[in-house]
This record gives structure tokens, C-alpha cells and sequence, in this order.
């Protein structure tokens, strides 16, 4: 094909407006979460429903069924029950990995199966793999499907593009539900993250994520601002509660309750709810446990009595 | 059994690799136009999270005169009230016209003796000294400040206190640049500057007038407000342990009376007061003709200015920090809010979800948004305007939040179905209270935005950078914000036009009121 060939009113004609968003306040409306004082009671609770809402993840080339086992376990069961935490929401594995978690959790268990999917985590692939991979997931026994967009396409302007593929890969998903990675740390601004995440609410997305953790600035509080906003104005719109996920780069306990003080002012009660917030991350569990574990009996233990996942 | 259910998901996968799943959507719910609506509940509330107070505080506090805590001439105390919990906080010395002389015979034997004649860089080493204090004892000041005049902890702790520090850094710095300042042209210090202060920013205000009249070289009478005076007297405890030579900063605190012996006194050379309009055209009838410079930052009733292409969700931000700040305690608050008619359904809706997430009550705690109002006079005239607004026919939007048994509150508020000619839109209300006007092109949100009798500051939101110049060069107010709001900084000066005042503070330009130039 010939480069140039289509007219630049092409391009714009496939445009979906939305609303701009100012840098420096969107930044500092963010920071303000993180300087809520989490004390006590509140802190305890926080966390555990932070463990409640957590994707544990393992997304490794290294990846076996075998630590795929261990990761299901620790999402079932966190630490010891006198502690009284739930399990995890999640686990987010490779396509690959899906029938052994699925198999170690059994048919009906409250831990979900998530797989990342579309040719995670660059989603530079042809359309007919990555739906190909989708289905397989899916049937795999996959509750959720955690894909890519093409951020080449959506940089490229070629909107509609990026749109489609979303919606055909929701198709391909069948009951299972589909959670959209921006992939915000290529998306660079604000303007790009809050155009794509109601591209991807309006597509049909369930989730909107942050990102696929391999890309830095992965999650960050101002980006997940900019899509909880996309996320309230499509609620008034339409009166359908999308979810969201921050990914990557959230790894204490404190970091994960400013996200909560976040999600619980910007979008209410409604929203502090696994069904509609998940945060991803490998590395976060043990520590928010070690903060539930002083909490609760008042002092810090070593992270040898913290199992690993 | 594991096996069992193995090979029973292996046949699954294959059935579902070789006919793909019929799109079998899981169907999300949709909430009826009526429920569509934002819970702010609390499924998972904050616990209290109290500053703790390890703050000591007198039970008397003296006036500063000379260098030295000294009882009134007229031995008269009042008391110091928390307005969060109502309770007395200490006595403080009411000082006259004896002390008000006292005072400035000492400012101006200061003047002639040591400070005036003082070169810059030595001046400007005394400035930078109180500036590190001020930032050692950061904490104390701000738990200080909130306890004396209700303001969240957040903003003393985040706002008022590294402010203090800043203006004492930046002026440090000019005490021996003053010539760069005014190229070719020789600047000198006027002498005794009598300097008043209102309660909203008490020791914000103290900090902002006395540091560029110190770093030219004057000397300085300071009254801080009736109502809030402790923190004043705390900063000149900590111009005595920076050694601060006696007589150049005297505090007198005291009443409206004592105030008026300052800017009556004939050996003042400069008066500068921030308060209001009305005090501001008594003190500027005393000074017409006796020679005294004069600065005066009055009141405001600023517009913010909304239009359709504007990055909504912050500028509801900046809505909420231009009118809730410090319990809309603030000359610059932006307390008119223009929207223009594309949108103002919309920032209706939003703004009125965001006051729900504003926390009201104990400003000690860390959590707390919207601390206290200042004093039992000023909460009844917040809501008798309200009243009025009400009476005139607005609409009251209010946060449904709970309120302290004790102490002087009011909840954060918006009007809208309100009016130019409406009293709530003319008048300055000095609290929480916003109103909401809408307008249909930018000529006449200037039109409206430019038809009162203050010009201190105004915000515009607008993605459109083109239209921010157009704006900004036509709005009559000293300060204007463009996608932001209430920002502050010592080296940008700040003032207004028209009954907001006149004079620059703070900057290169806040240093002319200060010096006389040859």
C-alpha cells in the first residue's frame, strides 16, 4: 500500500471528541490524595479490602505451572485466617498459564482467572491472532481478559481502528470480562489517556486499565485520575459503571490507599467494590499484609513469615 | 478428583478453539437517568486523624515593644478564642494610644540608631535566620495558627507556614539588591512602617507586610487582628532568638482603637493595611494630607470564569480551592462563578458532588478540608447573606456533611438562580458561600466579570490559550489565574484596582512601597 494514499479529513473524521484535561491541576488534585491521613480502624479496613481487590499477577517469560500454583494458593488464601483477610480478586497470568490456574482454583472459586491477551504486552500483532489468542483464553476458562490496545494505531489518530479491535476482541470474549490496557506511559498525555479510556468504555469495555506494568511511568495517580473522571462523566452519560485497574507500580501499602482515598472521592461508594476497582501488582500483597499484620497486633514480623507468592 | 476436572476443561478448550463462543455478552446494568448519582457514604470512612498539640501556649500574652514582652499601659486583657471548640486560648494585652507611641518612639529610635543605617547584606542575614526558625518551628506554628483562628491544620501545615518562610527567604534576598531593583535610581527607607493585619491569614499577613518592609530597611508597628493575635507574638519570639535588634518589629496587639492610634500617629511614615473596603476608606481619609505613604488591599469579589472549551473536572477543582480555601477566608476568593451556558448543567452536577467529598469540622484534624469560621460575628454575617440570597429568590446547594456540636461552622454552599443585581452577587461575603451566574459569550462574561466596585483577582478556564490573553488583558483585577487558582508566590506581586485597593505586595514591585527613590 501506498503511504499518504487516504486525505487527512479521513483521519480527523474518525476522531472521538473528548474533554481536555489540564496538566498541572489534574497533578495536583492527585497529590492531594496521597496526603490523607489513614490512621487506626480506617487504615485496617482499607487495606483489607485493598487485599480484596487485588490482581495478583505473574506476566514472566520464566513462568511455570508450578509457580502458577503457588500464586493461586497465596491469592486464596493470604496469610493466616485468625488475620480475617479475604482473598485476592484475581490472578493475571499469561494465555498460556490459564488452564493450570483454572485447574488449581477449580470451576467455582472467589478468586477469578485473568489473562492478559492481544499480544501483551506491545499488542503489535495482526487482529486475527490476537483474537485467536482471546478465544483461546476464554476457553480456557478465563474470567476475565486483561488486552492491549494498539497504541500505534491510536497514536497514528487511526481511532476508529483502535475501536474495532476492541470491539471485536469484547466479542471474542464472550462471557468473560474484557479489560482494556491503555498502556497510559506510551499515551505520554492526559489528553491521550482520557480520549482512549472513553474510546474504550464506548467500544465496550468493563475495565480500564493503566498498564501492562512493562512500561515506565506505568500507574501513577494523576493518570488513574484522568480515567476515573472518563469513567464518572460516562456514568452520567449513559448510567453503566465501568471499572478501573491501575497496574504496575504500586507496591506498599501506603501507595495503595491513596489510590482507594482517590477512588472513594472521585467516584463513591458505589466503586469501592472488586467488581468495579482492582488494583494489579505482583509485589504489593506482602507488604499490605505486613501493614495488617502490625495493625492488628502492634508490631512489625519479619517478611520470612510472609509466604511468597 | 484434580484429574478428574482436568481432562473434563481440556475438552472445553478444545470445543472453544475449533467453534468460537457464540458473543454471549455479559450485559452490563445500567442505571436509570435518575440514579445516576454519586454515593458518598460511608462504606469505608477515616478514622480521626488529630495533629497532636505538644504546643504550649501562655496564659497572658504581653504587647512587643523595644525588643521586650511588656504588660499594657492600660492593663487591660481580652481573651483569645478557638472558634472550633469555643473555648479560651489565653488574654491578650489590649494596647492604646500610650502603647501605639511607646512603640513607635521605639520603632523610630531603631530606625535612626541601627536598622536604618544597616548595610542590605547585613539586614538581609537577619531576614534569612527568622526564615529558618520560622521553618524549624514549622510545626508549631501551624498547630498555633489553626487552634487561634479555625483554619484546616492541611493549610497552616501545607500553605500559610511555608509561605511565612518564603517571604522571609525571598526579601532576605533583595535587602542587598535593592539598587537592582530601581536601576539608576538610589532607593531609601521611609522609616516607621505602621502595618495592619486582618485574621483571615494572621501570620501569612504579618510575614508578607513586615519582610519587605525589614529587608528596605524600615522598622515596623504591627497590629494583628483582635481575634487572632497568638502567632503574631510567636514570630516576635522568634525575631528575639534570631537576635533581631529591639525596636525594629513592635507588635502592639488590640482593638479597632488601636489600630487607629497607628495610622493617626504623626511620626508614621507609611501606612499598609489588608482588611476592609470600609476600614480601608476611614484609614485612607486619616492619611490624605499628612504625607504618610499608603498601601491598601481591601476586599474582593472576584470572577471565575468558565467557559465551554475548558478542561471541566479541574477547573471544578479550582472552583473549590478558589471558594473553599481557609473557609473562604480570602480578599482573593473567587466567590463569583461565571459558566458559560454550553456547560453549566454540567458543572452544576459536578460541583455539587464535590462539595459532598469536603470534610468539615476539628481543623486540627489532618483530614479535615474546611476548618472553622473565624469568629461568632462573622458566622452571623455569612448567614445573613445567605438568608438573603435565599430571600432574593436563590437556590441553596449545601454539603450534607455533619457538623461539630461546638464552635462557629458553616457548611460549604453554592447559590445558583442568581442574578448581577442579587446582593450575594455584589457584596463580599467572606465565607463559603459561592454564587453561580451564567453568561453566553466571552464579551460578557468580561462585561459581568468587570461590574463591580473590587478588582483584586479573577481566574479563567479555557483550553484555548488565545482566548486566556484576550481575557486577561481586559479584566480589571490586579491578579488573574488562568486554569489554576489561589496560587501564591513572593516573588509575584499581588494587589488590586479599584475599591480592592492599591499598592503591590510581594515581588519587585511590592518593594516600591517601601522606599523612598532618588
Amino acid at each position: 500500500m501506498t503511504p499518504f494514499l487516504s486525505a487527512p479529513r479521513q483521519f480527523r473524521s474518525t476522531r472521538v471528541a473528548a474533554p481536555t484535561v489540564d496538566q498541572v491541576m489534574v497533578e495536583e488534585r492527585a497529590a492531594s490524595f496521597a496526603r490523607r491521613s489513614i490512621k487506626a480502624g480506617a487504615k485496617l479496613a482499607g487495606l483489607k479490602m485493598v487485599v480484596s481487590m487485588m490482581d495478583l499477577t505473574t506476566l514472566e517469560g520464566k513462568d511455570t505451572p508450578g509457580k502458577v500454583a503457588y500464586l493461586c494458593r497465596k491469592a486464596l488464601q493470604p496469610i493466616e485466617a485468625k488475620y480475617q483477610v479475604p482473598p485476592c480478586a484475581a490472578v493475571c497470568v499469561y494465555p498460556k498459564m490459564v488452564r493450570h490456574a483454572r485447574r488449581f482454583l477449580g470451576v467455582h472459586s472467589p478468586v477469578r482467572v485473568a489473562s492478559v491477551a492481544t499480544g501483551f504486552p506491545s499488542g503489535q500483532f495482526p487482529q486475527r491472532t490476537k483474537l485467536e489468542e482471546v478465544r483461546r483464553a476464554a476457553g480456557d476458562g478465563a474470567d476475565e481478559i486483561d488486552m492491549v490496545i494498539d497504541r500505534g494505531a491510536f497514536l497514528a489518530g487511526e481511532h476508529r481502528k483502535v475501536s474495532d479491535e476492541i470491539a471485536a476482541v469484547k466479542e471474542a470474549c464472550g462471557a468473560a470480562h474484557l479489560k482494556v490496557i491503555l498502556e497510559t506511559g506510551e499515551l505520554v498525555t492526559y489528553d491521550n489517556v482520557r480520549l482512549a479510556s472513553q474510546l474504550a468504555m464506548e467500544a465496550g469495555a468493563d475495565f480500564i486499565k493503566t498498564s501492562t506494568g512493562k512500561i515506565q511511568p506505568a500507574a501513577t495517580l494523576p493518570v488513574t485520575l484522568v480515567m476515573l473522571e472518563a469513567i464518572r462523566d460516562y456514568f452520567f452519560e449513559t448510567g453503566v459503571r465501568i471499572g478501573m485497574k491501575p497496574a504496575g507500580g504500586i507496591r506498599t501499602a501506603k501507595q495503595s490507599l491513596a489510590w482507594l482515598v482517590m477512588v472513594k472521592e472521585t467516584l463513591g461508594d458505589d466503586w469501592l467494590d472488586p467488581a468495579l476497582f482492582r488494583i494489579g501488582a505482583s509485589t504489593l500483597l506482602n507488604d499490605v499484609l505486613m501493614q495488617i499484620v502490625k495493625t492488628t497486633d502492634g508490631h512489625y514480623q519479619s517478611a520470612d513469615y510472609f509466604s511468597l507468592p | 478428583m484434580k484429574a478428574k476436572s482436568s481432562s473434563k476443561l481440556k475438552t472445553r478448550r478444545a470445543v472453544a478453539v475449533l467453534e468460537p463462543v457464540a458473543p454471549a455478552h455479559s450485559v452490563k446494568p445500567v442505571a436509570s437517568v435518575r440514579d445516576r448519582r454519586l454515593k458518598f457514604g460511608d462504606r469505608w470512612d477515616y478514622a480521626p486523624a488529630p495533629e497532636t498539640v505538644p504546643v504550649k501556649i501562655d496564659a497572658r500574652h504581653e504587647l512587643f515593644i523595644d525588643g521586650k514582652f511588656t504588660p499594657p499601659h492600660s492593663g487591660k486583657y481580652f481573651d483569645s478564642i478557638n472558634p472550633a471548640t469555643e473555648e479560651k486560648l489565653c488574654e491578650i494585652a489590649h494596647g492604646d494610644s500610650e502603647d501605639v507611641d511607646r512603640a513607635v518612639k521605639a520603632a523610630r529610635r531603631a530606625f535612626d540608631t541601627v536598622w536604618g543605617k544597616m548595610p542590605g547584606r547585613e539586614r538581609g542575614k537577619y531576614l534569612f535566620r527568622v526564615a529558618r526558625i520560622v521553618q524549624e518551628r514549622a510545626r508549631e506554628l501551624a498547630i498555633l495558627e489553626t487552634m487561634d483562628g479555625g483554619k484546616p491544620i492541611k493549610e497552616s501545615r501545607d500553605f500559610d507556614v511555608p509561605m511565612v518562610a518564603a517571604h522571609f527567604f525571598h526579601h532576605g534576598g533583595w535587602a542587598d539588591k535593592l539598587q537592582y531593583a530601581f536601576p539608576g535610581r538610589t532607593p531609601r527607607p521611609l522609616g516607621v512602617a505602621g502595618q495592619i493585619i486582618p485574621w483571615n491569614f494572621p501570620l501569612l499577613m504579618a510575614a508578607w507586610k513586615m519582610a519587605p518592609a525589614l529587608a528596605c530597611g524600615n522598622t515596623v508597628v504591627l497590629k494583628p487582628s483582635k481575634t487572632t493575635s497568638i502567632t503574631a507574638l510567636r514570630l516576635a519570639a522568634i525575631f528575639q532568638e534570631a537576635g533581631l535588634p529591639d525596636g525594629v518589629v513592635n507588635i502592639v496587639t488590640g482593638t479597632a482603637e488601636t489600630g487607629g492610634a497607628i495610622y493617626h500617629h504623626p511620626d508614621v511614615n507609611k501606612i499598609a493595611f489588608t482588611g476592609s473596603t470600609e476600614v480601608g476608606k476611614v484609614i485612607a481619609q486619616a492619611c490624605a494630607g499628612t504625607g504618610k505613604r499608603l498601601t491598601l488591599e481591601l476586599g474582593g469579589k472576584a470572577a471565575n470564569i468558565i467557559l465551554e472549551d475548558a478542561p471541566l473536572d479541574q477547573a471544578v477543582e479550582g472552583v473549590v480551592s478558589g471558594i473553599y480555601f481557609n473557609q473562604g477566608h480570602v480578599c482573593c476568593a473567587g466567590s463569583r462563578l461565571f459558566v458559560q451556558e454550553g456547560v453549566f448543567g454540567t458543572v452544576i452536577k459536578k460541583l455539587r458532588d464535590r462539595i459532598q467529598t469536603l470534610r468539615v469540622g476539628n481543623p486540627l484534624d489532618k483530614n479535615t478540608d474546611v476548618g472553622a469560621i473565624n469568629s461568632s460575628a462573622q458566622l452571623e454575617k455569612i448567614r445573613e447573606l445567605v438568608q438573603c440570597g435565599i430571600d432574593e429568590g436563590a437556590e441553596v446547594e449545601q454539603s450534607e456533611c455533619a457538623l461539630p456540636a461546638r464552635g462557629y461552622w458553616f457548611r460549604p454552599t453554592f447559590l445558583t438562580n442568581v442574578t448581577m443585581s442579587h446582593r450575594v452577587a455584589q457584596e463580599e461575603i467572606f465565607g463559603p458561600v459561592l454564587t453561580v451566574m451564567s453568561f453566553r459569550t466571552p464579551e460578557e462574561a468580561l462585561e459581568r466579570a468587570n461590574n463591580t466596585p473590587y478588582g483584586l483577582s479573577a481566574g479563567v478556564w479555557t483550553d484555548k490559550g488565545s482566548k486566556i490573553f484576550k481575557m486577561v488583558g481586559q479584566l480589571r483585577a490586579g491578579v488573574v489565574w488562568a486554569n489554576s487558582y489561589n496560587k501564591f508566590d513572593p516573588a509575584s506581586p499581588f494587589g488590586g484596582y479599584k475599591e480592592s485597593g492599591f499598592g503591590r505586595e510581594g515581588g519587585m514591585q511590592g518593594l516600591a512601597a517601601y522606599v523612598n527613590l532618588s
